[in-house]
């Protein structure tokens, strides 16, 4: 190894304490993103946390340009997923590729085209709305960031609290702020976690309207969390049904609904949940 | 790449420093108890122990002569202790925040993650000290700045063990969320007593002169003495401590990395509680 060599493999290291991993061919250049491909690969995921299986080998592939539900209970593995396809949590074996680029290895090359929200984490309670989005949008490069604060105060409705501190804020003013902070940067792929959680009915019918047109106008994948099957129904193309860290089913919402004989994705959730096997379900089920 | 971001940065982004420097100093002016907290305690200290040691220097011929070696100490103290509190005290404000997912999950890198922590170490420092500097002139006729180019030397000697404390401190907490929050508080007063502030390296036993003579600290606060009490300015003194620093700073940042992982593993980087 020369001193130039081993200066970039210093310099990956000190990116995130991660060695790229050798022999892919692609050494330092930025991850392969062509067009055609899946905007996130899953392939045979686990994670093990001590003795929990977590995530129990999942394999999924979503295409660009599509909203896609992970629909399951409570500690079905949704959130460690999502945290996995991050990069925020690291699988104990398996592989996930986002936007081209490995994860964890490469996450640097593609973070800035990805953003998240989840109730898992919250904006800085002390400032205002407009400086936590200043922040974030210097932290993501965006160009004309006051412009870009003013289209999102516009378009998700801050504007009379864009000045006003997060910690002031209503449960739902903070979904909206939040989501603003994960559209700074108008992301290629958006992770949401109960995205429309603590809104009501009118806010989250808007917030649901805004991702469907961001979507299209975008040409965005987005992955979402949620136990709103309304949400599900009509915002997914496709819905991943999880259980105990498994996919227990994977297609079109209208499919699954047709799979399992029942008119909304409530009643197949509960099948799924109770372990009632209905009629063409897929094995495993219950 | 959307034409809304600029083209990803390679490397170490100022950019992103300073946004995250931005943050904290948003923070900052957004509170004036944590403004007058930065000022309080430098300035009770420096007061107390200003009396203190002009009392003793009235009764003692030593103190007399060595005027100003116990000012002197508590200063540069205070540089040690409040530069590794200002480092992670802005890294707990994420984690009060439970901010630290977002940070992880955007284009910040850890290193310059810590390089803002450093930044904003020394900012918080500056408000504290300065001041503190300023009384010790105007009640007790103590002129820190008169040390002169020795300063700079004890003064990076002390601020980089500070950021190395600082950096495993932090790397602990993230690693084991609030519930580690203590270590913060408490681990630099574990060098206290071996760094020989107020008194020479002498005074210990002789196997705890060794582990004293391991702690950077220890060098410049013999060093102070050197200077202040025979006028001598030692150099070989400073140029250890700089070397077991470049060591320790290493060090402390493999251990932060590790514990990124190991978190990253564990899984607390979005839990994060106790």
């Amino acid at each position: 190894m020369d001193a130039g060599q081993a200066l970039r493999l210093l310099s990956q290291w000190l990116n995130d304490g991660h060695m790229q991993q050798r022999g892919t061919g692609q050494g330092h250049a930025p991850a392969a993103d062509q067009d055609g491909s899946a905007a996130i690969d899953v392939a045979h995921l686990v994670k093990v946390y001590k003795t929990t299986r977590a995530i129990d080998d999942i394999s999924f592939r979503i295409a660009r340009g599509s909203i896609t539900g992970l629909l399951g209970g409570n500690g079905a593995g949704k959130t460690t997923t999502i945290a996995m396809i991050m990069g925020l949590v690291l699988p104990t074996s398996g592989s996930v590729s986002v936007l081209g680029a490995k994860i964890p290895e490469q996450r640097y090359d593609v973070l800035g085209r990805m953003n998240f929200e989840s109730p898992y984490v919250d904006m800085p309670m002390r400032l205002t709305v407009r400086q936590n989005l200043t922040i974030f949008g210097r932290l993501y490069a965006v160009k004309h960031l006051r412009e870009r604060i003013d289209q999102l105060a516009t378009d998700l409705d801050l504007k009379e609290f864009l000045d006003r501190s997060n910690g002031k804020l209503s449960a739902g003013q903070k979904t909206r702020v939040a989501l603003a902070k994960a559209l700074i940067n108008a992301p290629d792929l958006l992770l949401l976690d109960e995205p429309t959680a603590s809104l009501d009915p009118d806010t989250a019918d808007w917030v649901r309207q805004h991702l469907e047109t961001y979507r299209k106008t975008r040409n965005a994948t987005i992955l979402l969390a949620s136990h709103n099957m309304l949400e599900v129904e009509r915002l997914c193309d496709r819905v991943i049904i999880m259980k105990r860290g498994k996919i227990q089913d994977d297609d079109s919402p209208e499919r699954i609904m047709a799979r399992y004989n029942r008119d909304t994705l409530e009643e197949v959730f509960l099948d799924v949940a109770r372990g009632r096997l209905r009629e063409g379900a897929p094995e495993g089920t219950s | 790449m959307s034409e809304i971001v600029s083209h990803h940065q390679r490397g170490i982004s100022l950019h992103r420093i300073n946004a995250m420097v931005l943050r904290y100093w948003y923070l900052l002016m957004s509170s004036w108890p944590r403004l007058l907290e930065l000022i309080y305690w430098p300035a009770l200290q420096i007061i107390t122990w200003g009396f203190l040691q002009n009392y003793i220097s009235q009764t003692s011929g030593f103190f007399a002569r060595a005027g100003g070696t116990l000012i002197g100490a508590v200063i540069l103290w205070d540089i040690l202790f409040r530069g590794q509190l200002g480092f992670s005290i802005s890294f707990l404000e994420e984690m009060w925040a439970r901010n630290l997912g977002n940070l992880m999950m955007s284009p910040l890198k850890p290193i310059e993650f810590l390089l803002s922590l450093m930044i904003m170490s020394l900012i918080r420092l500056a408000i504290g000290v300065i001041p503190m500097t300023l009384l010790a002139l105007f009640f007790f006729g103590f002129n820190f700045y008169a040390i002169g180019l020795p300063l700079i030397a004890f003064f990076c000697n002390l601020i980089f063990t500070s950021w190395s404390v600082g950096v495993f401190a932090s790397g602990l907490v993230l690693r084991n969320g609030l519930g580690a929050e203590s270590i913060v508080w408490t681990l630099m007063f574990a060098v206290m007593p071996l760094a020989c502030i107020y008194y020479p390296v002498e005074v210990l036993p002789g196997w705890l002169q060794i582990v004293a003579w391991t702690l950077p600290p220890t060098y410049v606060f013999e060093g102070m003495r050197s200077l202040l009490i025979d006028h001598v300015f030692r150099a070989d003194l400073m140029a250890w401590a700089l070397a077991i620093n470049a060591i320790l700073f290493a060090a402390s940042f493999a251990v932060f990395l590790a514990l990124l992982q190991s978190a990253k593993r564990n899984g607390s980087l979005l839990s994060g509680g106790e």
